[in-house]
């Protein structure tokens, strides 16, 4: 066993051991920490995914002395890697985006607090992208529910904490749902480890055996994981959370989290109960509708919304919706373009929120359309971020929207039955992202008219604190480090879209 | 424009949109709209509807509070809070129902040839004593077979005592008189010491039974049902009790923040560091060089014995922040 294959596993805990020792240290130190601690997964995630791509198969890795029915195990493969990969960067370059506003918001004796949060959140993540065993995902999906919730809380400013409270009820909705059918599935199965717990299921399926529990296990595990990840009926955490947190917490809440869920379920689909009976049971064609209906209402919600931040919120329902939808065509493309898809959201939306911030601070920090006109030109780079994340939205070429969106499409025409109504819902709902998005950047760039008639790009308030403002290169960094992001999805979406599919390859 | 607005915002689509928001929901409005000295009202939410309903009959104009909303008042949106109601109780009675119904279909419980009872069990069972050395097999399993989930599981402790700090801990900066004021609030250490004779009596008997109790199954985890869990939750209480009879100011002498944090720390640092270090050199097919023991005696079955002690210091002592964390807003 060469080094590279422990790396899964130093990085799960290399990120929880900073969390814990950032208990004892102060603020600063803590995000040092954390930030070192990102960059270091990252860094490994990378090796994983080399080593993956080149040995062209996936591993296991036993995490103890006992072999796989009996003890704990992770796995690795290319797409894990790819995954872990990117989430590691939006992660590194939301927290650093984010810094001082996270700073101002916590309070002086709670930053430690925040960062362990945030590292949790990524060991969390990690393990759920790494797990081959029910259970530890299972615990990990608790350890990021009390992350999350503990990373909405800390700004305690606002409505955060009945935003918090909302996140929580949601989230414990989900989980004690995705409880009861990881319970369900061990009585009929006899396993928690995933890949003898897929043998158990296509024996039970074979021998057409406890039909009705593994649809109950289907649906409460699908239902599960999409409140959790805020599919489109039960969204309505979403708007308060992102809106309300503070700008890295709504990055890697809206980025990464969601997308950790949607994984799982994606690794539950294939590595437990079988995409075959899956799709045989009919819930993704619930998944499709929901999914249809979110891209569609979340983009009319984000229209209808004033607060922009907000609003961008809302758009995540959409494209979660997206996602969803993916899932739900139940083909091997759709899924390979789902997936893109998360990748496309975690890194546009994380640059959105993270842009979004810059914006804000140049316009008094208000959220509000009017008082953001002409804001592009006070923080260029900013506006050209945030437009960079919302043409990517929409779907302009060379963007990574783009490819995901003609991914879906042409994933849509395979599937006979589903095709007229994805490629409706995917042109409508690409118009409304439109509406709402390109507003916004055009809002941006006008120039505001005082009732005299003068033009004024700057209020000379925020000119002056712009122009002092120190440390403006840790947020020119994250977004442009988002944009390169963007762009390189993008532009060079062949090979990840190779990766992918051969990821989804070696889940069967 | 604007004009339009002011319609869509009385549009049922307005109240469709609120609604699919959660803006109607009961919690939105029950955080706030409470105005304290309202006589007669009580201020408990379930007893809401039922004054609600005491001024339809009287068809009293609505006398909403300034600062309250005057949504919950309109006859319609009351009508659509009961439909909503009653549909939520089906909803969940249609869940359970389904549930319920599943579980008849399951495999009826203690037969022998039910799926669990696969080569899964039968390892544990057979030889789970001579592979972990733990003759309590239930800690052998959770400690050694699956020592990754415990480890998340005590991170989940850690991470929910430091949520309830982000909520609870109060930081008296110099010179914020607002946080002054919220710690002089929150500390009832003024009605310190309560000096209650019988319970300070009963709790010199029995704390010290209590935290040798605690103690023991901490220490017999291995070898009697029992472990790091359930001890340190018994250690925990008797502190909490120790607290409660003595006050603040004993406690301190021994147990602070510093020593909380210390505590924790070092226990899920040897944790993290003693698991890493079995995981890795079970994963690479190492021998870990770990004596095993004797099954039975106090010093045997590898790392269990030193797991179970870390996880029972971290249970107590997130048993007692939090209790601390609710009365005073610190340790």
């Amino acid at each position: 066993m060469s080094m590279v294959q422990n790396f899964p596993f130093f990085s799960i805990i290399i990120a929880m051991f900073s969390g814990i020792v950032s208990s004892v240290l102060d603020g600063k130190r803590a995000r040092d920490l954390s930030l070192f601690a990102i960059l270091v997964t990252t860094g490994m995630s990378v090796a994983v995914l080399h080593f993956c791509i080149r040995s062209g198969q996936s591993y296991t890795y036993m995490m103890g002395h006992f072999p796989a029915p009996w003890g704990n195990e992770i796995r690795a493969g290319v797409l894990e890697g790819l995954t872990a990969v990117l989430f590691g960067l939006v992660m590194f370059f939301a927290v650093v985006g984010g810094m001082d506003h996270t700073a101002v918001d916590v309070e002086k004796g709670k930053q430690n607090l925040f960062y362990i949060m945030a590292d949790l959140m990524l060991s969390s993540l990690l393990a759920l992208i790494y797990t081959n065993d029910l259970f530890t995902a299972y615990v990990f999906v608790e350890i990021n529910t009390i992350a999350g919730c503990g990373l909405i809380m800390i700004r305690q400013k606002g409505r955060s904490l009945s935003a918090a409270i909302r996140y929580m009820i949601m989230s414990q909705l989900g989980s004690g749902l995705f409880l009861i059918g990881l319970s369900l599935l061990y009585d009929v199965t006899g396993h928690l480890l995933m890949s003898p717990a897929k043998e158990a299921v296509a024996a039970i399926e074979a021998a057409g055996l406890y039909a009705v529990p593994m649809l109950v296990i289907m649906a409460v595990v699908s239902v599960g994981l999409a409140i959790k990840s805020g599919l489109y009926p039960f969204h309505y955490w979403i708007p308060d959370t992102y809106g309300y947190a503070t700008p890295t917490a709504s990055a890697i809440l809206s980025g990464l989290v969601s997308k950790g869920y949607i994984f799982l379920l994606v690794k539950i689909f294939y590595r437990v109960l079988g995409r075959e009976n899956v799709i045989a049971s009919e819930i993704v064609n619930v998944l499709f509708v929901f999914g249809l209906m979110g891209m569609l209402m979340g983009s009319v919600h984000a229209i209808l919304e004033k607060d922009t931040r907000r609003m961008i919120a809302y758009s995540s329902v959409a494209q979660i919706g997206y996602i969803y939808m993916g899932i739900g065509l139940g083909t091997q493309a759709g899924m390979v373009a789902a997936v893109f898809h998360m990748f496309t959201h975690s890194a546009t939306k994380a640059l959105l929120f993270i842009s979004a911030v810059g914006l804000y601070e140049v316009s008094g920090d208000r959220k509000d359309f009017r008082s953001l006109q002409g804001a592009g030109y006070r923080n260029p780079l900013a506006g050209i971020g945030f437009a960079v994340g919302a043409l990517s939205m929409v779907g302009f070429p060379m963007l990574s929207g783009f490819i995901s969106k003609l991914l879906f499409a042409t994933s849509a025409l395979q599937s006979p039955h589903k095709m007229l109504p994805t490629v409706i819902a995917l042109a409508v709902s690409t118009v409304l992202n439109a509406v709402y998005f390109l507003r916004l950047v055009i809002t941006l760039y006008t120039i505001p008219t005082k009732p005299d008639g003068a033009d004024s790009v700057m209020p000379e308030k925020t000119q002056a604190a712009w122009g002092d403002k120190k440390g403006a290169w840790k947020l020119h960094l994250a977004v442009s480090c988002f944009i390169l992001l963007n762009l390189v999805l993008g532009l060079y979406s062949q090979p990840i879209v190779g990766w992918i599919g051969s990821g989804l390859a070696m889940f069967d | 424009m604007s004009r339009l607005r002011d319609d869509y915002e009385n549009s049922w689509w307005r109240r469709f949109q609120g609604w699919v928001d959660g803006e109607t929901d009961l919690l939105a409005e029950g955080m706030e709209i409470r105005v304290p000295g309202r006589g007669e009202d009580k201020p408990l939410r379930g007893a809401r509807h039922e004054q609600e309903k005491v001024r339809g009959q009287h068809n009293e104009p609505a006398a909403a509070p300034e600062g309250s909303r005057t949504v919950y008042n309109g006859r319609g949106i009351r009508c659509f809070r009961r439909f909503y109601q009653v549909m939520s109780v089906l909803l969940c009675l249609s869940i359970i129902f389904v549930l319920l119904w599943t579980v008849s279909y399951l495999p009826a419980f203690g037969n022998a040839g039910n799926p669990d009872n696969n080569e899964v069990s039968a390892r544990y069972i057979e030889r789970g004593l001579q592979e972990t050395g733990a003759v309590n097999i239930v800690t052998g399993m959770i400690l050694d077979y699956r020592a990754f989930d415990t480890f998340g599981e005590s991170c989940v402790l850690f991470i929910a005592s430091c949520c309830v700090l982000v909520l609870l801990r109060i930081d008296a900066a110099e010179g914020d008189e607002k946080a002054k004021k919220r710690l002089a609030e929150a500390n009832d250490r003024i009605f310190e010491p309560k000096n209650d004779i019988i319970l300070q009596k009963c709790a010199c008997i029995l704390v010290p039974l209590i935290l040798v109790f605690g103690i023991y199954i901490v220490l017999n985890g291995h070898l009697s049902p029992g472990g790091g869990f359930s001890g340190g939750a018994v250690l925990g209480s008797g502190l909490i009790l120790y607290l409660n009879a003595f006050g603040f100011g004993k406690t301190e002498r021994f147990f602070t923040e510093k020593v909380y944090r210390r505590m924790t720390l070092s226990a899920l640092t040897f944790y993290c560091l003693a698991k890493s270090y079995s995981f890795f050199t079970g994963a690479n097919h190492l021998e870990s060089g770990i004596p095993l023991g004797t099954p039975g005696a106090i010093l045997s079955s590898g790392l269990i014995l030193p797991l179970n002690i870390c996880v029972g210091l971290v249970v107590a002592c997130t048993m007692y922040a939090f209790y601390a964390l609710f009365r005073k807003g610190g340790m």
